[in-house]
């Protein structure tokens, strides 16, 4: 009814500006005024504001700390996976022709991305150049060495399981006699980053429901100071999704506070551990280096966070919004 | 606007706050609800606000049958319902402005003409000029006009008042009713409960009384009542 006058009213009074027009931005004004007076709200009681944002600040943190801290690892590895070559000794009695032929077969394999061949002879001169032993193998009636394939896996297959599956397709080869790669280590600290990297994820789940729990609960007590407000918004008319609305921003602009609080421990704590981590990876030769959040992952905490605190906002909404009816107010 | 059919509301299994009502109010109509306290004249108010719903029978207001309402349409109902509280309902934490122009802002109107809305309505009760001021600093009258200004800002077709004069003395409290009289000169549906009889047989108007929940007078239209 209302709005039906409003329309008319509007039609007549101001052509050109659309009846939905006009709705939606008083629409918009109305969502930027509640996001102002939710923000302004936080503001107005800064300690208990600040201690929230601490409190989810310090839980997204954590486990953003302990990814960071597995990305380096992961690039750690990632450098020695890409100087990983598989080395492939052939028979005895495999002619330098069929080396060659060996060699182009492995050549054609599409993760494989350079083959050399080391014949037995330029093998010997070599090991006689930097072994020392030139002597001993003067005593040597014949060569002991092998033909041998140096196989480089392409960019592709420069993970451990696809040097695993390259080895396996070399070892099959005829004419193939042993395979060998030191891929130990490397597994390991595959399977231990692995490891941590489900232990980091179960850590930022289990956190993250922390945030939303911590946030709910905060927004609940909102909801119980502003229940006066809220029966009087639903008297005169006010939808579910008005009455929510404030609250619903209020946990965004935790979880904004929250985000912030976390983006500054995370570069405080970089900071302060890069100078040992420096001279760590210098002692062990290691290209290591801590990194910090890109923007795009500061962005994407920010985000999260504010997800979170909406989510847990949310919550609290469903669970106790519905409780406040106005049917208390008129008495008996 | 307002039509009640044998409306019984039960609260639990013992008790029955209103027992096969049947009235019904025209467009304009200003008519009082009075009984003695108990009496269902709060239930009765409230199936019209959609905070409760009939046990039996049916409400209508505004042609619109409110038993089978779904909940999700209730608030759009209740715009064009203005309601005035013995204990005003005002909110102490912002101006007399911003509570008036809570049913505005429910319903989306534009800033601009909210403003001119508001400042209607706080002329049409006389407090214009306390518009910036805390519902808190305003005497009791002044806070239940501050109320009734809230509750007609949106020009509902429908206007109840719950006791609206309960807390005041008889000079205001025919302020007040002189308000809502003007209200339903200009078409508003006003239905007020108030248990005031002297003010009530004063003003002459058509009165619903219920005992014990159940309606003993004024089931008759307004023309054969006066008579």
């Amino acid at each position: 009814m209302a709005n039906e006058s409003r329309r008319q009213q509007s039609r007549g009074a101001k052509s050109g500006r659309s009846p939905w027009r006009e709705q939606a931005e008083s629409y918009l004004s109305h969502h930027h005024k509640v996001a102002r007076d939710s923000a302004r709200r936080l503001w107005q009681s800064p300690l208990a504001s600040m201690m929230t944002w601490t409190v989810m600040g310090v839980a997204l943190a954590l486990p953003v700390a302990l990814m960071l801290l597995l990305a380096s690892l992961e690039g750690v590895s990632a450098g020695w996976e890409s100087s990983a070559r598989v080395t492939a000794y052939l028979g005895d009695s495999v002619s330098i022709d069929e080396a060659q032929a060996l060699k182009a077969t492995v050549t054609d394999d599409s993760r494989v991305a350079e083959v050399e061949l080391i014949d037995r002879d330029t093998a010997l001169e070599e090991f006689r150049a930097s072994s020392g032993l030139e002597d001993a193998l003067d005593y040597l009636d014949e060569n002991p060495l092998p033909h041998t394939l140096l196989v480089t896996p392409s960019e592709s297959s420069r993970t451990a399981d696809g040097v695993e599956m390259l080895l396996t397709v070399v070892e099959g080869l005829d004419g193939v006699e042993r395979v060998q790669v030191d891929l130990g280590w490397l597994q390991r600290l595959n399977a231990m980053t692995d490891l941590l990297g489900r232990a980091v994820w179960a850590l930022a789940m289990l956190l993250a429901a922390a945030v939303v729990l911590v946030i709910g609960n905060t927004v609940r007590l909102a909801i119980e100071n502003r229940r006066d407000e809220i029966l009087v918004a639903k008297l005169v008319g006010g939808t579910d999704a008005f009455v929510r609305r404030p609250f619903l921003y209020t946990g965004a602009w935790f979880g904004l506070g929250g985000g912030i609080v976390a983006l500054i421990l995370l570069q405080l704590s970089l900071w302060w551990l890069s100078g040992p981590v420096e001279r760590l990876a210098g002692l062990y030769r290691s290209e290591f280096s801590l990194n910090g959040l890109s923007l795009d992952g500061a962005l994407a905490l920010i985000i999260a966070a504010m997800l979170l605190g909406w989510l847990g906002a949310w919550l609290a909404v469903k669970r106790h919004l519905d409780d406040i009816e106005p049917g208390e107010i008129a008495g008996g | 606007m307002i039509e009640f059919r044998q409306v019984t509301k039960r609260y639990g299994s013992d008790h029955t706050a209103l027992r096969q009502v049947n009235f019904g109010l025209e467009r304009g109509e200003l008519v009082f609800l009075t009984g003695h306290s108990g009496a269902g004249k709060s239930t009765l108010l409230k199936l019209i606000m959609v905070m409760e719903r009939p046990s039996a029978g049916e409400v209508i207001v505004g042609g619109q049958v409110l038993n089978t309402l779904p909940r999700r349409q209730v608030p759009y109902i209740r715009r064009h319902i203005g309601v005035v509280f013995q204990n005003h309902q005002l909110l102490f934490d912002r101006t007399v402005f911003d509570n008036v122009a809570m049913p505005l802002e429910v319903m989306g109107t534009p800033a601009r003409d909210i403003g001119r809305r508001v400042r209607a309505a706080l002329d049409k009760v006389g407090l214009l000029s306390k518009e910036k001021m805390n519902p808190l600093q305003l005497s009791g009258g002044e806070q239940q006009r501050v109320g009734i200004a809230r509750a007609v800002v949106n020009k509902p077709p429908v206007l109840l008042a719950d006791e609206p004069t309960g807390n005041l003395d008889p000079d205001l409290s025919a302020d007040i009713m002189r308000l809502f009289a003007e209200f339903s000169q200009v078409g508003v549906t006003v239905l007020i409960a108030s248990h005031d009889i002297a003010l009530i047989n004063d003003l002459g108007r058509r009165t619903l009384t219920l005992d014990h929940g159940r309606l003993t007078a004024g089931v008759g239209a307004a023309g054969s009542w006066h008579g």
